[in-house]
C-alpha cells in the first residue's frame, strides 16, 4: 500500500466515527471533553455552531452517531452522545457573548425561506451574519415546523424548543406565519434573490381498505393528528386506540394517546419487531409504558356499524429469510384475528407532496414527486431555487435537515454573489495538534474507563402518563454526566507516526491493548489485512501505512478498534508516535 | 515508566489457544523499564510463546536475579509461581525450584551483568548441572539499572554513551554455555520475534539446560553509535544461522523453505522441532564446530543468531541424579517414610 496521507481532511476524520457519522458533522469528543471540564457553555456553542439545535437534539436526534460510536465494536454501548448533549444544554450559561454579529448595513439581497421548519432555520441563521434579509413564510402560527407539531411535549418541552427557534428568529428574520403558500409563481413573482424551499414531507400516508370511508370519522392520520395535539385542537382521545404503523411517528401517536385518556393503546405493525424503523429506545419507552408492540399483522379491514367504527380485522404472516437476506412475509397459517377499536391513528409513512409548486416554472420533479436536485448544492432545475430537509429527499430528521441547510445557505450566498456553486465552495481541512505537555503528560484524560453506559434517570411513571406536559426523561445531572463523558474514547486524539524517528524497538506493539499496530512487510491492502498483529477485518475502517523504515518493513495500524489511550506514544522512546488532536473544519458559510 | 494504565480490554478477534485463554491472559503487570527497552520484547515474546503452547499460567516458574532485565518476570505471566531474587543467584533459587518441583516449567531471566559478572559461578554451574530450565539472558552489555557501566559481556573497543572505549575481552555466554553442557544453545534479538518466540517456545519444551542469549538493546545507556549491543549494529551484523519451529504434532511442512535445508527433530515428549538451515556451513549438531564458528564470527564483529546447538536426547540433572520422579510436594508419608525394616537393613549396611 501506498503511505497514508494523513493530511486528507477526511483521513483522520473518518477515525472520529461519531463526527463521521453524524449528518452536520458536530465534534463530538471534543463537547464530550468540554462536559467532563465542566466547560457546559462552551460544548453548547460547539455544538450550537454545527448542528444549531443542541438543546431539542440532545433530546430527539436520531443519533446516527451512536450505532457508528467506536465503543460499540470495543465493548458493547455507545457513549450516550446525545443525551450528553443535552447535558450541555441544561447547564450552559449566557451564551450571548459568543453568538454571531448581524450587521445593521444590509447586502442587499432579499431571500425567500418556505417553511419555518429547522432546515429553514439553520439557513437563516448562516445567512444572517453575512447581511441577508431574510423573509420567512409558514402557514403554522409559529415558528418551529414539525419539531413543534410533531414532537411531543413530553419528549421535547415547549419552552426548550423556543429558545433555540427564537435565537434564530430574533436574529433579524422577518417572519410572515400564518402564511398559506399556494403558488410557488406568486413567490417568484415576489422577485428574491433566491428561494430556499423548507416546506418538509408534510403529507401522512392512508390506506384504501375495506370499510375505510365507512368509519372515516374514527381514523386518523398519524401526523394531523399529532399536529391538531401540538397546537391544542385535540384534546382528548377516548375509547380504545389502534396506532398502525411501526415508524417514530407510531411511537409518538400511542404515547399520546396514552396520555389523552386511551382506554387501552396498541400498536400493531404489519412487518417484524427487529425491521421495525422506530428507534430501539422508543420501542424500549413505549412498551416500558404499557403499549403493546403486536408484530407480524398487516390490516385488512376496517369494521364498522352504523357508522361507527369497531375494530379491524389483521391477517397472521409470518417472516421468513429470502435468500439476499431481506425478510419476506408469508401467511403463517394462523386464523385472521379482530382487534377492537374506537379509533385509529395511521402512522404509516410520509410523503413530499407539493401540490402549490406549479409544474411549469421550471422546478423539475422526479416520479416520487421530489424535486431534481443538485446533491452538494442542493439547486433546483430553477437556478433560484433551493430544497433542504424533508423536502428535498423524503423525510429523514432534524440532524440532516440542518447539515442540508448548511450546504443550502453556501450555494445561495454563491449564487448572490455570482460565482460558481461548486468550484467555490469552502474547503474542508484538518489540523493537527500535539497533547504532549511533557513526560506521561497528555492534555487529555487518556485512561480508558471500562464503565458500563450509564443510563438517564426518568420521571416518575405515573405522573409522567397524567400529564402530555411532563417530559419523561429528566436528563443526566452532572455527576452522571461526569462519569459518562469518561467513557468517551477521545478518538479525535490521533496516533500520528514519523516514519523516520522510528527505531523499530517494539515497544508500541508490545503495549497496545488492541494489538492495533504491527510491523510487516508491504502488501496489497487485502493481503495486509490478514496478517496484522490482529485480523483487520472492518474494511469500513482504515490501515493508517507508514513509508519504509530501515528494516526495509511499514508500519501499519488498523485504527478500527483503537482506544487511543495513548500507551504507544507513552512507551515510544523516540517519539515516533505523537498523540496529536484532529481538529476537522466543516465547511459552512464564512469558513 | 508508563503511567497510563494497560486496559484490561482485547482485541474482539484475539484467537484463543487451547485452553481457552488469549495472549492477554499471559501479561504481567505493566513495565516499569524506560520506554523502548528490549527487555519489554523479550516479556512480550515470552507471553506470546507461553500462550501459543497453551500451558496454564500457573504451571510456570519464573525466578531471575537483580538487574532492569531481572525485574521483567513482574512483567508476564502473573498467574504464576516466581521469585525475584538475589543478584547473581537466579540459578541456585531455580535448582531449588526445578529439583523440587520437577513438573514445573522453570524459566530463569536474568542480565548479562547478572550472569557474567557477578553471578558467573553460579551460571556455570547450573549450565554444568544440566538443570532442565529455560535460561534467558537479556543481554545489553551493560548495567542498566545501575546507570550504564560496561557489563562483562560487552565488546572490547566500544564505547559507553560518552565515547569512553571498553578495555576487556567479552565473555560470550552462549560459547561459555556451550562448552560446559548446556543441551539446547541459542542466541536472538529481541527486537526479531519471528525468530525469537519460535526459540523460546522450543526452549521451553526441550528437556534440559536450554540457554537463550538474547541481545536486548538498553535504549537508555547502550544504544548509541559506538554500541554492538544497539538495534541498528545487530540488525546489521545479524548472522542467522538456524532458525526453529516447534510442532506439537508432526506437522506437514508448509512454510516456504527449500526443502533439502529443512530437518525435523524428533523431542522425547513426541512433538517436533522442525530446523530450518539458513547457512549450509553450519552444523548444529556439531558442538565444537558451533563454538569455533561463534568464535571466528565473533572476531569478525557479526552476532550469529538462531539456534546454535540442540542435543534433544541428552540426560537432564534429574537423570544424572536419578530423582525421585514425582514433585516432591506430592510425596505422601508412605512414600518418604522407609519403614523400620528398611531403615534397620540402611543402618546395618554402615555397621
Ligand atoms: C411524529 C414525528 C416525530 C418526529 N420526531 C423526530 C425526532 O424525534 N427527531 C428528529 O430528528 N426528527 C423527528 N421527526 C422528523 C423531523 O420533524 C423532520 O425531519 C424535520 O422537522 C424536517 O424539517 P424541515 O425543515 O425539512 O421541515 P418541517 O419541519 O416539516 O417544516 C416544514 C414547514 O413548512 C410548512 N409548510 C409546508 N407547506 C407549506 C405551505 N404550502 N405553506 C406554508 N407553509 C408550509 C409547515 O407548516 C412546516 O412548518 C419527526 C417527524 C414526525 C412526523
Ligand atoms: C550484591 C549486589 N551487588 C551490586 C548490586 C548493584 N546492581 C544492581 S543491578 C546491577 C547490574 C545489573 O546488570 P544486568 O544484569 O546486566 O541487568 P540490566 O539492568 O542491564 O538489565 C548491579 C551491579 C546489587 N544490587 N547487589
Ligand atoms: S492509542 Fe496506541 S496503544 Fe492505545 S489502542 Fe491505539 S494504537 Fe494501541
Ligand atoms: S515504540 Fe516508537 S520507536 Fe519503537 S517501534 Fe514503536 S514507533 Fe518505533
Ligand atoms: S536502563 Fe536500559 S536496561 Fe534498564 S530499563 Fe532502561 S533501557 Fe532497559
Ligand atoms: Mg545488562
Amino acid at each position: 500500500m501506498q503511505p497514508t496521507n494523513i493530511f486528507d481532511p477526511n483521513y483522520f476524520h473518518k477515525v472520529v466515527d461519531c463526527q463521521w457519522a453524524c449528518p452536520a458533522h458536530t465534534a463530538v469528543p471534543e463537547y464530550i471533553r468540554m462536559i467532563a471540564q465542566g466547560r457546559y457553555t462552551e460544548a453548547y456553542m460547539l455544538n450550537w455552531d454545527s448542528n444549531v439545535f443542541p438543546g431539542i437534539l440532545g433530546r430527539t436526534c436520531d443519533r446516527p452517531c451512536e450505532p457508528a460510536c467506536r465503543r460499540v465494536r470495543t465493548e458493547e454501548k455507545p457513549v450516550a452522545i446525545c443525551r450528553l448533549k443535552r447535558v450541555a444544554a441544561d447547564h450552559k450559561g449566557d451564551i450571548s457573548a459568543y453568538l454571531p454579529k448581524v450587521p445593521t448595513n444590509k447586502n442587499g439581497k432579499r431571500i425567500a425561506l418556505l417553511g419555518a421548519g429547522p432546515a429553514s432555520l439553520v439557513v437563516a441563521r448562516d445567512l444572517l451574519p453575512f447581511g441577508y434579509t431574510v423573509l420567512m413564510f409558514d402557514r403554522d402560527p409559529v415558528g418551529g415546523g414539525m419539531m413543534r407539531s410533531q414532537i411531543p411535549a413530553f419528549r421535547l418541552p415547549a419552552d426548550v424548543l423556543e429558545e433555540e427557534v427564537d435565537l434564530i428568529l430574533d436574529m433579524g428574520v422577518e417572519c410572515h406565519f400564518g402564511y398559506d403558500i399556494a403558488s410557488m409563481k406568486d413567490m417568484l413573482d415576489m422577485d428574491f434573490d433566491a428561494y430556499f424551499v423548507g416546506t418538509g414531507a408534510p403529507r401522512g400516508r392512508d390506506l384504501d381498505l375495506p370499510g375505510r370511508a365507512e368509519s372515516a370519522e374514527h381514523i386518523s392520520i398519524g401526523i394531523d393528528w399529532l399536529s391538531s395535539v401540538a397546537f391544542g385542537h385535540t384534546t382528548a382521545i377516548e375509547g380504545k386506540v389502534i396506532v398502525m404503523g411501526g415508524g417514530n411517528t407510531a411511537m409518538d401517536c400511542c404515547r399520546t394517546s396514552k396520555r389523552l385518556g386511551a382506554e387501552s393503546v396498541s400498536v400493531v405493525v404489519r412487518s417484524a419487531f427487529e425491521v421495525m424503523k422506530a428507534s430501539d429506545w422508543e420501542k424500549e419507552d413505549a412498551m416500558s409504558e404499557g403499549i403493546p408492540i403486536i408484530n407480524n399483522r398487516p390490516p385488512k379491514q376496517f369494521v364498522h356499524e352504523n357508522g361507527k367504527l369497531k375494530g379491524v380485522v389483521f391477517e397472521c404472516v409470518k417472516a421468513e429469510q429470502a435468500e439476499d437476506g431481506r425478510l419476506t412475509y408469508v401467511a403463517s397459517g394462523d386464523p385472521d384475528v379482530f382487534i377492537e377499536a374506537d379509533h385509529v391513528l395511521m402512522a404509516i409513512g410520509q410523503e413530499n407532496h407539493c401540490p402549490w409548486i406549479e409544474r411549469d416554472i421550471g422546478i423539475v420533479f422526479d416520479k416520487w414527486d421530489c424535486p431534481v436536485l443538485d446533491e452538494v448544492t442542493f439547486q433546483s432545475t430553477n437556478e433560484k431555487v433551493f430544497f433542504g430537509g424533508d423536502s428535498a429527499f423524503g423525510p429523514e430528521n432534524i440532524i440532516w435537515a440542518a447539515a442540508h441547510a448548511h450546504e443550502a445557505a453556501i450555494s445561495i450566498d454563491l449564487y448572490c454573489r455570482g460565482l460558481d456553486l461548486k468550484d467555490n465552495r469552502p474547503p474542508e481541512g484538518v489540523n493537527l495538534v500535539s497533547t504532549k505537555m511533557g513526560m506521561h503528560e497528555w492534555s487529555y484524560d487518556a485512561e480508558h474507563d471500562p464503565r458500563a453506559r450509564l443510563i438517564v434517570p426518568h420521571a416518575n411513571k405515573r405522573q409522567a402518563l397524567d400529564n402530555i406536559k411532563i417530559e419523561v426523561e429528566l436528563g443526566f445531572d452532572l455527576r452522571l454526566a461526569a462519569k459518562e463523558a469518561q467513557r468517551c474514547l477521545n478518538c479525535d486524539v490521533q496516533t500520528v507516526f514519523t516514519d523516520r524517528l522510528c527505531i523499530e524497538c517494539d515497544a508500541c506493539v508490545d503495549i497496545c491493548p488492541m494489538d492495533c499496530i504491527s510491523f510487516i512487510e508491504n502488501a496489497e491492502e487485502a493481503e495486509l489485512r490478514t496478517r496484522l498483529m490482529a485480523p483487520a477485518m472492518n474494511a469500513g475502517q482504515d490501515l493508517y501505512v507508514s513509508g519504509d523504515l530501515p528494516t526495509g518493513r511499514v508500519m501499519v495500524k488498523d485504527e478500527d478498534v483503537c482506544l487511543h489511550c495513548g500507551l504507544c506514544a507513552e512507551r515510544c522512546p523516540t517519539n515516533a508516535w505523537d498523540m496529536q488532536t484532529s481538529v476537522v473544519h466543516i465547511p459552512q458559510l464564512g469558513s | 515508566m508508563t503511567f497510563v494504565a494497560k486496559p484490561r480490554i482485547h482485541h474482539p478477534h484475539l484467537p484463543l489457544n487451547e485452553i481457552g485463554l488469549t495472549r492477554r491472559d499471559y501479561e504481567g503487570s505493566v513495565s516499569t523499564l524506560c520506554a523502548g527497552c528490549g527487555h519489554d520484547s523479550v516479556s512480550a515474546a515470552i507471553v506470546q510463546a507461553c500462550a501459543e503452547l497453551s500451558i496454564p499460567p500457573h504451571r510456570f516458574a519464573k525466578v531471575s536475579g537483580i538487574g532492569c532485565s531481572s525485574k521483567t518476570p513482574s512483567y508476564f505471566l502473573d498467574k504464576s509461581h516466581g521469585l525475584n531474587s538475589v543478584h547473581g543467584r537466579m540459578p541456585s533459587v531455580s535448582t531449588g525450584a526445578n529439583l523440587a518441583n520437577r513438573e514445573l516449567f522453570c524459566v530463569g531471566v536474568s542480565g548479562d551483568g547478572d550472569s557474567a559478572s557477578i553471578g558467573l559461578g553460579q551460571f556455570a554451574h547450573i549450565v554444568r548441572r544440566r538443570v532442565n530450565m529455560l535460561y534467558i539472558v537479556d543481554n545489553n552489555g551493560t548495567y542498566g539499572l545501575t546507570k550504564g557501566q560496561f557489563s562483562a559481556t560487552n565488546d572490547k573497543g566500544s564505547t559507553n554513551k560518552k565515547g569512553v572505549p571498553n578495555l576487556y575481552e567479552p565473555i560470550d555466554l552462549a560459547s561459555l554455555a556451550l562448552q560446559i553442557g548446556a543441551s539446547f544453545v541459542a542466541r536472538s534479538f529481541s527486537g526479531d520475534k519471528q525468530q525469537l518466540v519460535p526459540l523460546l517456545k522450543a526452549g521451553l519444551m526441550h528437556r534440559g539446560m536450554a540457554f537463550i542469549d538474547v541481545i536486548s538493546p538498553c535504549v537508555a545507556f547502550n544504544n548509541h553509535n559506538g554500541s554492538t549491543k544497539s538495534y541498528e549494529y545487530v540488525r546489521a551484523h545479524s548472522d542467522n544461522v538456524v532458525n526453529v519451529d516447534y510442532v506439537e504434532d508432526h506437522a506437514e511442512i508448509t512454510a516456504d523453505y527449500d526443502p533439502g535445508t529443512c530437518e525435523d527433530l524428533r523431542m522425547p515428549d513426541g512433538s517436533t522441532l522442525r530446523l530450518y538451515k539458513l547457512d549450509d556451513k553450519f552444523d548444529v549438531h556439531d558442538r565444537v564446530g558451533a563454538l569455533n564458528y561463534l568464535q571466528r564470527r565473533q572476531e569478525e564483529g557479526e552476532v550469529v543468531t538462531g539456534l546454535l546447538y540442540v542435543d534433544p536426547d541428552a540426560a537432564d540433572c534429574h537423570d544424572i541424579l536419578d530423582t525421585v520422579p514425582t514433585p516432591l510436594n506430592a510425596l505422601t508419608e508412605a512414600d518418604l517414610c522407609p519403614g523400620n525394616a528398611n531403615l534397620e537393613r540402611v543402618n546395618e549396611s554402615f555397621r
